[in-house]
């Protein structure tokens, strides 16, 4: 009776923008939960099918059949260096190329927009790249950049971590220096700066007012500075436990922010944590996500060897040797930054947390886009948000990405094979 | 009239899914030929809703070619309120199948002219060639869709102010408030439904049985909107053992013997 010959198309080739599509046979995360439900899309946005069908009486003009797939919002990375040997610090003469190429692979691995990070550099460097990392819209081409993430260079010298020691400064003319330091700042969105230095709150608040999101982070900080930095706006915390003074039960340090009572009412203080296996111990994972779930957000901390090969790679002005999955100063046991992709770290934080997916998922898309404040648009599936998600199997699996209602990456090797393209019902 | 009696709720449901599926599908409804379905709301159809998305899952019922006008609607409720019967309708039947939205009709409760809204889907009605088969849940009052006792059995559909009773017993669906209730809805009348080819009556639950009993056993009496379907002639009542409670063996004996008859109204497929 229901007899259509439904169409079959890959995935990639639904180039439908304007056209109505009903995601169906699918389980979506909203509101907190993954419930049976179908996903309508037009014109790049989340819709509310039930207005489609009483005031338009519209029905979809295409179905796909996603074989029981999980939907979830679009992985957002706030804090990624580089990858498949880019560094977004030093190739400083292929800065857009450099994006690009980063901002088209990250699809595979589910990040639909992310927040290119430069480390520590000297001000010639900022001046001459900034400029070059401009907010843009994703799709085909890549994810969407959400802004720059500048971490330093108002750092700590002693937590200084990978970062150049000698491009370290002082924020000896407040908010001046800042400016001068950075240059164009109309497209950077977060900052990250040690809150014990001379002169950061009243930066701080500068930079809240014209709307950069302040982590906290590379500091030799105690809980008192941390708890005035929150006040006067910051809401993030760099990294989590890496690069800051560990937990002392008399000083606990930023890290006690997670459990402060001095955040002042109805804010949340966010806090980026590397969920790669290596960076942060499993059980340092558990004690964050049940002190201080809400303000959990996963981030790669990614640098150029993300996706590259086992073996020496010649980066920038390092030599790093991919081995074991690890990343390492070549010819050294020294560490030197993560290369899990988002997915991965996402995987490895629901096996050390045993946390629901639910909130696993969240934790790198509903939770970095509150943060931002732009959670009406990005990490969600509600209606009227942009039509920025990723299919997925039960392990976790990126079986394709969606941009603006876009199929922008499709897996060949893991899923549905194809979708069924039908025709309207009617 | 016909009774089938069946074990429980979920029978209900299945068996009352079953006989719609097998009239839809032996009226071969096309382009042409709308088969035109009433529709009710409330929990005692929810099993059959849920069975009839199965059955469309399954490739065996298309609504293709199905026309459906529902009983009420609350006035003044946001359309997206859960317990507007908008949002019942799409969440638990419509948005499952694939009906054309066109061909949907529910009473439209922030009509600016609830009058002309009323009139206009009587109208509707008679252009869609009446309702053909009409399905109906009724309450422990005996009412059915929003006629609630002492409505004329010869009402047509209208604005129907609710009674303190109702209100009261709708306050648990909107935080126990009853100044939140809806004061007034929109419905059928009696007779609008007595007007369809033919109607089916569910009626499940201990709570229900004395409603059965004045539906079935006493007389037509507007007191007991159902009552008039005594008058109908192709009424079909399916109720679930606990609701047999207030009935006479006598009745019940004589309805179950006719069980094998009824079985046929289900049969092949």
């Amino acid at each position: 009776m229901l007899s259509q010959q439904a169409t079959v198309f890959a995935l990639s080739q639904v180039e439908l923008p304007q056209r109505l599509i009903k995601f169906k046979n699918c389980r979506i995360l909203r509101n907190h939960t993954i419930i049976r439900e179908d996903l309508w899309v037009r014109n790049g946005k989340i819709i509310n099918p039930e207005k489609i069908f009483f005031d338009e009486k519209g029905q979809a003009h295409v179905q796909i059949d996603c074989h029981n797939a999980i939907i979830s919002p679009g992985f957002i990375d706030l804090q990624i260096n580089g990858g498949y040997g880019v560094d977004f610090s030093y190739d400083i003469n292929s800065v857009e190329d450099g994006i690009l190429k980063v901002s088209k692979k990250l699809l595979a691995h589910g990040v639909t927009s992310f927040c290119p990070t430069l480390v520590t550099s000297p001000k010639e460097i900022y001046h001459q790249v900034l400029p070059k990392i401009k907010r843009k819209a994703g799709g085909k081409h890549g994810a969407t950049i959400l802004g720059v993430h500048v971490e330093g260079p108002f750092i700590s010298i002693e937590k200084k971590g990978a970062h150049p020691e000698n491009c370290i400064r002082e924020l000896e003319n407040g908010f001046d220096t800042l400016e001068a330091v950075y240059g164009d700042i109309s497209d950077v969105s977060i900052i990250t700066l040690a809150p014990e230095k001379p002169r950061v709150p009243e930066v701080i608040s500068e930079l809240v007012r014209r709307g950069i999101i302040v982590s906290v982070g590379h500091s030799m900080a105690d809980l008192i500075h941390g708890e005035t930095a929150v006040k006067h706006g910051a809401s993030l915390i760099t990294h989590l436990f890496n690069a800051m003074m560990p937990f002392h039960h008399r000083d606990p340090g930023l890290v006690g922010l997670l459990a402060s009572n001095e955040i002042p009412d109805g804010k949340t203080v966010y806090f980026g944590i590397i969920t790669d296996g290596i960076h942060t111990h499993g059980a340092a994972l558990r004690i964050a996500y049940r002190t201080h779930p809400k303000g959990l957000i996963i981030v790669t901390d990614a640098i150029s060897a993300m996706g590259l090969e086992e073996g020496t790679h010649r980066i920038g002005q390092y030599s790093i040797e991919v081995r074991d999955h690890k990343a390492y100063v070549a010819g050294t046991n020294t560490l030197c930054g993560s290369i899990a992709p988002m997915d991965e770290c996402i995987r490895v934080f629901l096996h050390e947390t045993q946390c629901p997916i639910e909130f696993a998922l969240e934790a790198a898309s509903l939770h970095p886009a509150t943060c931002l404040g732009i959670s009406d648009r990005k990490g969600t599936l509600n209606y009227e948000a942009d039509a920025d998600f990723i299919l997925l199997d039960d392990n976790l699996i990126v079986h394709s990405a969606w941009i603006a209602g876009e199929c922008v990456y499709e897996n060949n090797k893991h899923s549905i094979p194809k979708v069924d393209v039908q025709p309207p019902e009617n | 009239m016909r009774l089938v009696i069946l074990q429980n709720s979920a029978t209900v449901g299945e068996w009352s899914a079953k006989y719609v599926m097998k009239r839809i599908n032996d009226f071969k409804p096309g382009p042409d030929k709308y088969f035109v379905l009433g529709l009710p709301t409330g929990s005692t159809p929810l099993a059959m809703y849920k069975k009839l998305i199965e059955f469309h899952k399954a490739g065996r019922i298309s609504f293709k070619y199905v026309k459906t006008f529902n009983m009420d609607e609350y006035v003044g409720l946001p359309r997206d309120h859960p317990e507007s019967y908008h949002y019942y309708m799409w969440n638990e039947f419509f948005k499952h199948i694939d009906i054309v939205p066109e061909n949907v009709h529910i009473l439209d409760g922030n009509a600016e002219d609830l009058v002309a809204e009323c009139n206009l889907f009587e109208e509707k009605i008679k252009e869609a060639g009446g309702i053909e088969l009409f399905i109906g849940g009724i309450g422990p009052d005996g009412h059915i869709a929003f006629n609630e006792p002492g409505s004329s059995l010869t009402s047509r559909t209208r604005v129907k102010t609710l009674a303190q009773d109702t209100l009261e017993a709708n306050a648990r669906f909107f935080n126990n408030d009853i100044s939140k209730v809806p004061q007034s809805a929109l419905t059928v009348g009696v007779g609008t439904v007595m007007d369809a080819k033919e109607v089916m009556i569910l009626i499940t639950g201990a709570h229900k049985s004395f409603a059965l009993y004045k539906a079935i056993e006493d007389g037509v009496n507007h007191m007991w909107t159902v009552s008039a379907f005594q008058m109908h002639p192709a009424t079909l009542f399916i109720c679930d053992e606990d609701a047999t409670l207030e009935l006479r063996v006598k009745t019940v004996k004589y309805f179950k013997g006719l069980m094998g008859v009824h079985s046929k109204l289900i049969e092949g497929i």
